[in-house]
């Protein structure tokens, strides 16, 4: 298929791996953060670590939209999605994500309309033909999702459609590498930069971790050679002694990233002063609420949402995992009480989440496959 | 539902932790990270082989979708409420001898949403799905009922076309129809027309398919490109706004069948890749058999429409739905004689070998990636959910 397969060539994966393996300083370990669940989910689904010499460890980072949401925040949905002539509607990956009372999926089984949608403007299509029904969008996602709920308000606005609203759950990826980067726990070398994020907001607000932090970050694609490929840059940095943010995504991520997509989030939505992130805690101007402006369309203006803070289960670590100190066979629950089948902690659930990634497609010891490989050739 | 699903299920994972329960939980033993790693895969190997339990208090859509949640409930409610030696193999159907001769026996439901769409409709999938499931077992179809609950309002007109469907497929299968039934319910109880068919077949062939006889170094084969029908019923719902020129797949495979038999006498098993796809099936294979499965990305035909479709909603075909294909394990040996003789039949055209089954790894499909890489294919929970980014 074009545009898939030349990027998925092995031929030059083994070129890079080789080129890759010839910048490890001997003796030094390597630690670098994909920021983003969908390279995580990449790597795993392509098998991309059997490429990487045993001295470069990928640790899973906090981008995963689905992962990331709280306890709390899933209950309150279902109980607006449980008041009277209310039809939800949410993204796929969200169904399964359990709150303290179950998922969306139970929720359903008990009686609730929550509906997968494709786009937020298949809600809109919804809310036009349940005229009697007030139709509220789950708004999940770091910035590469919330364009696309602030156009669907922006036309829910010019259509004068009055019964739709948003509860909106956008988080924005800074403030949650800061925290990483803050993090007393973990030392990475290097970070390999969101990719569908920086299409939005481009690669500038990486800066800072570069200047002020000192290590490299690479914005890269979500084919598997692009993930090698920058694994190769932030390697080439680091033999060389530079920090410095590179796009490895230039041919869709503009390096002052959309001003389109900027401006239709400013006009719709403004930071939360701060919001809970699961694991990770409450983080300072890490969220976006609906804007004043479009009051008339804030979920949490227009019902009573309980905002109960819920506590994770205390053998849940997906806290741990999603800053990376954790891999995900480390947390005590994994695989046992934890499982895709009843996901006590969200990295469970999403595909992109890193311990449902490795569940279900990294489950099998490297050392193991490498020997057998061996011994088969 | 309340907390307590969660303390249940830490208890249930206590156990597997197999004589720490007591001491209550203790670091895992200081060793080398590979070896830590091995630990807790040997532990959840253990958790996963222990009897599932439907954690829910209310079915979902996730039951339904012939993933682990099906297993699940069929494992833990049907099975444990029916269990006998003929159900207990789980096949497609059901081998009975009566009065000298082997009988298969087995019957499936079709709720498909569109009822019509590109390559067939309800009707065909009715016929074709039962016959299917008598074919691969070894069984010659030969008699069908169908029984029809539909719903207040449903178009008399479309009720024709169905059953117009179903004749004309149940000619081209070479079965009848000959005993049925009626229901009507009131309007939005049902979606429309649901059936169910029932089929029973003659078993002719000597030797036991199941796949519990697979062994190190067979082959297994597809017998032709997969994840057709399940595509083209995304489309047709128009949800997506995509379109494809594909079809579904829905055919009757007993003369494919008959022919791979008639080459390959030797064949341990047969399965028509329907809900879960191939995936399910390989995986159906490791666990029956205790083997390991190892398959290649690069050898499994799919068309480039499903491939498109599939990378655009971040699903995998290899858990999309079929309803004319079959996987089949044969011997090693005879891997090339089948490939062949699934070639020469019109439904067989793009079979290929896609991999192998061997004693490393029990219970585990292992693919390797067109990319150089490896990884596993597990079951899916329930249906593949469209990613967000």
């Amino acid at each position: 298929m074009r545009f898939v397969d030349e990027f998925r060539d092995a031929d030059k994966a083994h070129a890079l791996a080789a080129k890759i393996a010839a910048l490890c300083e001997p003796g030094r370990q390597y630690k670098l953060m994909e920021v983003c669940g969908g390279h995580t989910h990449t790597i795993y689904k392509h098998g991309l670590e059997d490429y990487l010499p045993e001295s470069i460890t990928l640790v899973h980072g906090p981008g995963c939209p689905v992962c990331v949401i709280p306890m709390g925040r899933v209950d309150d949905a279902i109980h607006l999605a449980s008041q009277p002539d209310v039809i939800m509607t949410s993204f796929g990956d969200m169904m399964r994500v359990p709150g303290s009372g179950g998922s969306f999926f139970d929720a359903n089984a008990e009686g609730t309309h929550i509906r997968m949608v494709y786009s937020p403007l298949d809600s809109l299509k919804i809310a036009r033909q349940n005229p009697d029904k007030q139709v509220v969008f789950m708004a999940i996602g770091f910035e590469t999702t919330a364009p696309s709920t602030a156009m669907t308000m922006i036309r829910a606005k010019a259509e004068g459609i009055e019964n739709f609203s948003v509860f909106c759950n956008h988080v924005t990826i800074v403030p949650a590498i800061k925290a990483i980067l803050d993090s007393p726990d973990l030392r990475l070398d290097g970070f390999i930069g969101p990719g569908h994020v920086s299409t939005v907001i481009g690669c500038r607000p990486y800066e800072f971790i570069a200047k002020q932090y000192g290590k490299p970050v690479v914005v890269a694609g979500f084919e598997p050679l692009d993930i090698l490929q920058s694994i190769y840059m932030l390697m080439l940095q680091l033999s060389q002694g530079r920090s410095e943010v590179e796009n490895q995504y230039a041919r869709v991520v503009p390096w002052n990233g959309n001003l389109v997509a900027l401006k239709a989030i400013g006009e719709t939505m403004e930071l939360r002063p701060y919001f809970e992130w699961r694991g990770l805690g409450f983080i300072s101007h890490s969220a976006l609420k609906v804007h004043e402006k479009y009051a008339a369309m804030d979920a949490e203006l227009l019902f009573q949402v309980p905002g109960v803070r819920v506590a994770d289960p205390k053998a849940c670590q997906c806290g741990e995992v999603l800053k990376g100190v954790l891999k995900p066979w480390e947390c005590k629950v994994f695989g046992t009480a934890c499982t895709p089948e009843t996901p006590i902690g969200t990295c469970m659930v999403s595909p992109e989440g890193a311990c449902a990634a490795y569940y279900n497609f990294g489950r099998m010891n490297r050392n193991r496959v490498a020997e057998a490989g061996v011994a088969g050739s | 539902m309340s907390k307590s699903w969660i303390d249940e299920a830490l208890a249930q994972s206590e156990l597997g932790h197999e004589g720490l329960a007591a001491e209550g939980r203790r670091q895992l033993p200081l060793a080398e990270p590979g070896d830590r790693e091995q630990q807790v895969l040997d532990r959840i190997d253990r958790a996963r082989r222990r009897r599932p339990k439907v954690r829910e208090e209310r079915v979902t859509m996730s039951h339904g979708a012939g993933g682990k949640a099906t297993h699940t409930l069929i494992e833990a409610v049907f099975l444990d409420a029916f269990r006998n030696p003929l159900l207990e193999p789980l096949e497609d159907a059901a081998q009975l001898a009566v009065g000298g001769a082997r009988i298969a026996l087995t019957t499936d439901s079709y709720v498909v949403s569109p009822l019509f769409f590109p390559g067939g409709d309800i009707g065909d999938l009715a016929v074709n799905g039962t016959v299917n499931d008598l074919a691969v077992s070894g069984a010659r179809p030969l008699y069908l009922s169908a029984g029809f609950i539909l719903e207040e309002g449903f178009p008399v007109a479309d009720l024709q076309r169905v059953t117009e469907s179903m004749r004309a497929a149940a000619e081209r299968a070479g079965v009848h129809v000959v005993t049925g039934d009626t229901k009507v319910v009131q309007k939005g109880k049902a979606d429309g027309c649901y059936i169910n068919t029932a089929g029973v077949g003659v078993v002719e062939r000597d030797g036991t398919l199941g796949v519990a006889q697979a062994q190190p170094g067979d082959a297994i084969v597809v017998s032709g490109p997969i994840g057709d029908h399940g595509i083209t019923i995304m489309l047709a719902r128009g949800e997506l706004d995509i379109e494809a020129d594909i079809c579904s797949d829905t055919a009757p495979l007993n003369g494919l069948v008959a022919d791979l038999l008639d080459a390959v006498p030797g064949v341990r098993a047969m399965r028509d890749a329907t809900r879960g796809g191939v995936a399910t099936i390989l995986n159906e294979i490791a666990k029956a058999a205790d083997m390991g499965v190892l398959v290649s990305e690069d050898a499994i035909p799919v068309r480039e429409e499903v491939r498109g479709a599939s990378e655009l909603l971040g699903i995998d075909p290899m858990y999309v739905a079929c309803e004319g294909r079959l996987v089949a394990v044969v011997p090693g040996e005879d891997a090339d004689r089948a490939v062949a003789a699934l070639r020469a039949h019109p439904l067989g055209e793009q079979a290929a070998v896609i991999g192998h089954v061997r004693a490393e790894q029990p219970g585990i499909v292992q693919l390797k990636t067109a990319f150089g890489g490896t990884r596993i294919v597990d079951l899916l929970v329930g249906d593949p959910l469209p990613r967000i980014c």
